[in-house]
């Protein structure tokens, strides 16, 4: 070859070359050990499953990582030009059959696994008895509406939404239901109680994210999508808009509270009062 | 076969016009599409580096803009996005680099349809002409995305700015580009089933081949798709049909007279189109790499069947994986299951394909070429970017990283950088063939080493501010609390991406340089084996003057015991091999 290095550069390029990916492969790897940047701790009953299959992951794909970049540095470093002739090889079917049996099982394995914790939360719906709450995206706030004391949702209609009259949603007063119904710009839930969130949406897609919950949710116009969670330590916590939704989208947030039983109902007493 | 191709041949054009604006010959639109791509990269790496610029410095003043609105921001990150998908990594991968080398890799004299050929790059150019005019119309371009997710893109100016007359240029271009990309999938599947030369069996076409006849497969199959959502959004926009926009919207206080649409419907179609766009960007990087690999560790590529298998496994699976997308969209969760084994399912001829590279190295006599550097670059940022991947198709972890910065790295590094080394290492290995002149070595490694540490640092950072739940698609980051103990890493990565752009630089001084002033190339001067190492640097107008050659053998026969040299080109009988290479 024309272009063909001198043993002593390639060694050089080689040489540099393997460290780069040791050094690359051994600080992404501190990054995930040390967690400087990480996922805030979990505080709902489901989380705690979400943060073990990602843990599950990561050990999987952190060996995978660990030994392809490797062997790609090693490789390179034994390999490098050095007056040898090459091994002239075309394969090798039982390696071939071995490795496709080996990742088949391992990420489809991790893959079945991980289906337990989707469906725990995903296939069943909210206990009977579970406290519903009503989500509602527009550009760009979250509208959070109680059923109140009759625990019934009243009757909406798109045709009576109005921000300036303070009627986003558009509830009819005419229906007995909608009349002790509660309108809040923010989210109180009771702590230790399964919640059913009922999300909406007014104009385009938005999406709720709570990054404590381990929850997320697109909330799509024309849909109603049924959630649940339990959370399960008081505190304040914020809610943030994980769907492009226009151009206030990363101002679309809004707090949620988990408190104690008896100061939810204190804090809904005080919503209704307005 | 042969017989055909001498009855398609056409006659070698005369005058500028014919030659170099609206040529047939395949090599010349594949210089058209490259170049074509240059321009577009230019524009989009421009657009990110404004928005990387707004991210840490939110008040300050940038060229073209006063101070950055949000949906200025929106508007850059739309186009950046748009831009770099269609008009950099599928331009120049596919149309680019298999346009030019396809059929002379075959034994063909051209296209199997030289016009539509021509066609097909000018419907391209027309594209991007009217994508860039987005920026320059009323309300400015689209702020809703690549993805461009129904109702927000569907709904007009009442949505937001930049949802008017840019959302439907926007649109109408897509709708061009998928006109353009159906032609040239066409092309390229006839020309690979057709025209190939006597002896060139599907199962001795080099890997550069199969993957552009594959990713020729796919394009048919998705862009199809992608075209008729895009006459169903045009049709909602603008003739008051309902396809994506359900009834009882109310927009800014404005009741929405539309009733009976689906917005999962756009994700769905969409989403059929644009998983498999993320493999028409990254087969064609595939085959490159394979071929380089091959070529400087002077070995036959390890498990050539397997490798054709993974491909088509890929492309396969590939079209049958868009629900990963919307694992919280809405869709049922049952549904969330199949794609989600599916698409575990991806990782085994992923991986298949890792060992296979690693395996051709093995044993080999590598010599660091920069190609060959950019082909190993590749593989790292293969395995790096395929692994956060098994995150992200798990449902019950992409509750947590859906639509975070994690998502933004992953495809980033998988789909951008991965496909963009696969560029780089074709340029440099095919440079030569082209022009008939190398590029400078010296100036390749400094790119490759900058580019590469780089990459890196732009990106990995980003897959830990994912982690800490930074949501993707923020213009601004003070309204959220608990971003701004994310700042230092945003800080680390606008200074990292500002070296990676300058050391482009190196690379496209190169380019220009080495056109007029680069070192005289042989014939064959890395001593490889395929076809388009057979004729003259550049070739000439039919690419083998009529006389087409017989192909003996595999693509990779490199250190065959017994041969008097360490390569046996495809076309030399047994026992007739000559010291020089070809001629």
């Amino acid at each position: 070859m024309t272009e063909r290095q001198s043993g002593r550069g390639s060694t050089l390029v080689a040489v540099i070359l393997a460290l780069f990916l040791v050094v690359f492969t051994l600080s992404t790897i501190y990054f995930f050990v040390a967690q400087t940047w990480w996922f805030p701790k979990s505080i709902s009953t489901h989380g705690a499953t979400v943060d073990i299959q990602f843990m599950r992951t990561l050990w999987i794909t952190g060996l995978v990582f660990f030994l392809a970049q490797l062997g790609l540095g090693w490789v390179i470093l034994r390999y490098r030009d050095r007056g040898e002739r090459a091994h002239y090889s075309h394969g090798n079917n039982t390696l071939e059959i071995l490795w496709t049996i080996a990742t088949a099982v391992m990420f489809i394995g991790l893959g079945l696994f991980a289906e337990r914790a989707w469906a725990d939360f995903q296939w069943r719906g909210a206990a009977p008895g579970a406290l519903q709450v009503e989500v509602t995206g527009q550009q760009f706030v979250w509208n959070i509406r109680y059923p109140g004391p009759d625990g019934v949702f009243g009757r909406t209609d798109p045709a009576l939404m109005n921000d300036a009259a303070g009627n986003p949603l558009g509830l009819d007063l005419d229906d007995p239901a909608a009349q002790d119904d509660i309108v809040t710009p923010t989210m109180a839930v009771p702590v230790n109680r399964e919640i059913e969130v009922i999300l909406r949406a007014k104009d385009v897609t938005h999406s709720f994210f709570v990054r404590e919950l381990r929850f997320k949710q697109d909330a799509v116009p024309g849909l109603v999508v049924r959630m649940h969670f339990t959370a399960t330590e008081t505190g304040q916590y914020e809610v943030t808009c994980a769907e492009l939704c226009g151009l206030g989208h990363h101002r679309m947030r809004t707090a949620l509270l988990v408190l104690p039983e008896e100061e939810f109902q204190g804090w809904l007493e005080e919503q209704a009062a307005f | 076969m042969a017989t055909e191709a001498h009855a398609l041949v056409h006659e070698a054009p005369r005058g500028f016009i014919r030659r170099y604006v609206f040529s047939l010959d395949h090599k010349v639109i594949g210089i058209q599409y490259y170049t074509l791509a240059l321009v577009a990269v230019f524009v989009g790496i421009f657009l990110s580096l404004l928005m990387r610029l707004h991210l840490v410095w939110p008040s300050a003043k940038l060229p073209f803009f006063d101070i950055m609105t949000p949906e200025q921001y929106l508007a850059l990150m739309t186009m950046h996005g748009t831009i770099m998908v269609f008009f950099v990594l599928t331009t120049a991968p596919q149309s680019g680099f298999g346009n030019y080398f396809l059929p002379i890799q075959i034994g063909a004299p051209d296209m199997a349809f030289p016009t539509l050929n021509m066609l097909s790059f000018w419907f391209t150019f027309v594209s991007f002409l009217v994508m860039l005019a987005a920026f320059v119309v009323t309300g400015g371009a689209p702020t809703s995305g690549w993805t461009a997710y129904v109702p927000l893109s569907a709904l007009g100016e009442v949505a937001g700015p930049g949802l008017g007359l840019g959302q439907s240029l926007w649109i109408v271009s897509l709708a061009i580009f998928a006109g353009a990309s159906l032609m040239g999938a066409l092309n390229f599947i006839t020309t690979t089933l057709d025209m190939r030369t006597r002896g060139m069996s599907l199962l001795r076409m080099p890997l550069t081949v199969w993957a552009w006849f594959i990713t020729a497969i796919l394009a048919l199959l998705a862009f199809a798709v992608l075209l008729a959502a895009g006459i169903l959004l045009l049709l909602d926009r603008h003739a008051g049909t309902s396809f994506f926009i359900p009834g009882g919207l109310v927009v800014s206080d404005q009741l929405i007279d539309h009733r009976g649409g689906s917005p999962l419907l756009w994700q769905h179609l969409f989403w059929f189109f644009g998983h498999p766009e993320v493999y028409i960007a990254i087969l064609p990087g595939m085959g490159v790499v394979s071929h380089v690999l091959s070529t400087f560790a002077r070995k036959p590529i390890f498990g050539y069947r397997a490798m054709v298998y993974a491909i088509c496994a890929i492309a396969g699976l590939g079209l049958m994986v868009w629900g990963h997308h919307m694992f919280i969209s809405g869709m049922s969760p049952y549904s969330a299951f199949a794609f989600s084994v599916l698409t575990m399912s991806i990782g085994v001829p992923s991986a298949i394909k890792t060992f296979n590279w690693i395996g051709t190295l093995w044993g080999g006599r590598i010599y660091f070429t920069t190609a060959m550097l950019f082909a190993i670059g590749f593989v790292s940022l293969f395995v790096t970017g395929g692994l956060s991947g098994l995150f992200l198709a798990q449902p019950a972890v992409d509750i947590y990283l859906h639509d975070t910065y994690f998502v933004v790295a992953h495809f980033h590094i998988i789909m951008g950088v991965a496909a963009i080394f696969g560029i780089f290492a074709a340029t440099f290995f095919w440079f030569p063939k082209v022009v008939g002149r190398h590029l400078n070595e010296t100036l390749g490694k400094v790119h490759f080493w900058l580019t590469f540490v780089g990459v890196y640092a732009i990106f990995m950072p980003m897959h830990f501010i994912g982690l800490a739940g930074h949501p993707r698609r923020y213009p601004d980051t003070t309204a959220v609390g608990f971003l701004s103990q994310l700042d230092p890493v945003h800080y680390f990565m606008t200074i990292a991406a500002f070296i990676t752009v300058g050391a482009q630089l190196f690379f496209f001084f190169n380019l220009i340089w080495s056109v007029r002033k680069g070192k005289k190339a042989d014939i064959n001067p890395w001593h490889a084996t395929s076809l388009e190492w057979t004729v003259p640097s550049p070739p000439p107008h039919d690419n083998f003057d009529g006389r087409y050659p017989t192909i003996y053998r595999g693509p990779y026969e490199y250190s065959v015991p017994g041969a008097d040299k360490d390569f046996s080109p495809q076309h030399e009988p047994d026992g007739a091999q000559t010291a020089n290479a070809g001629h």
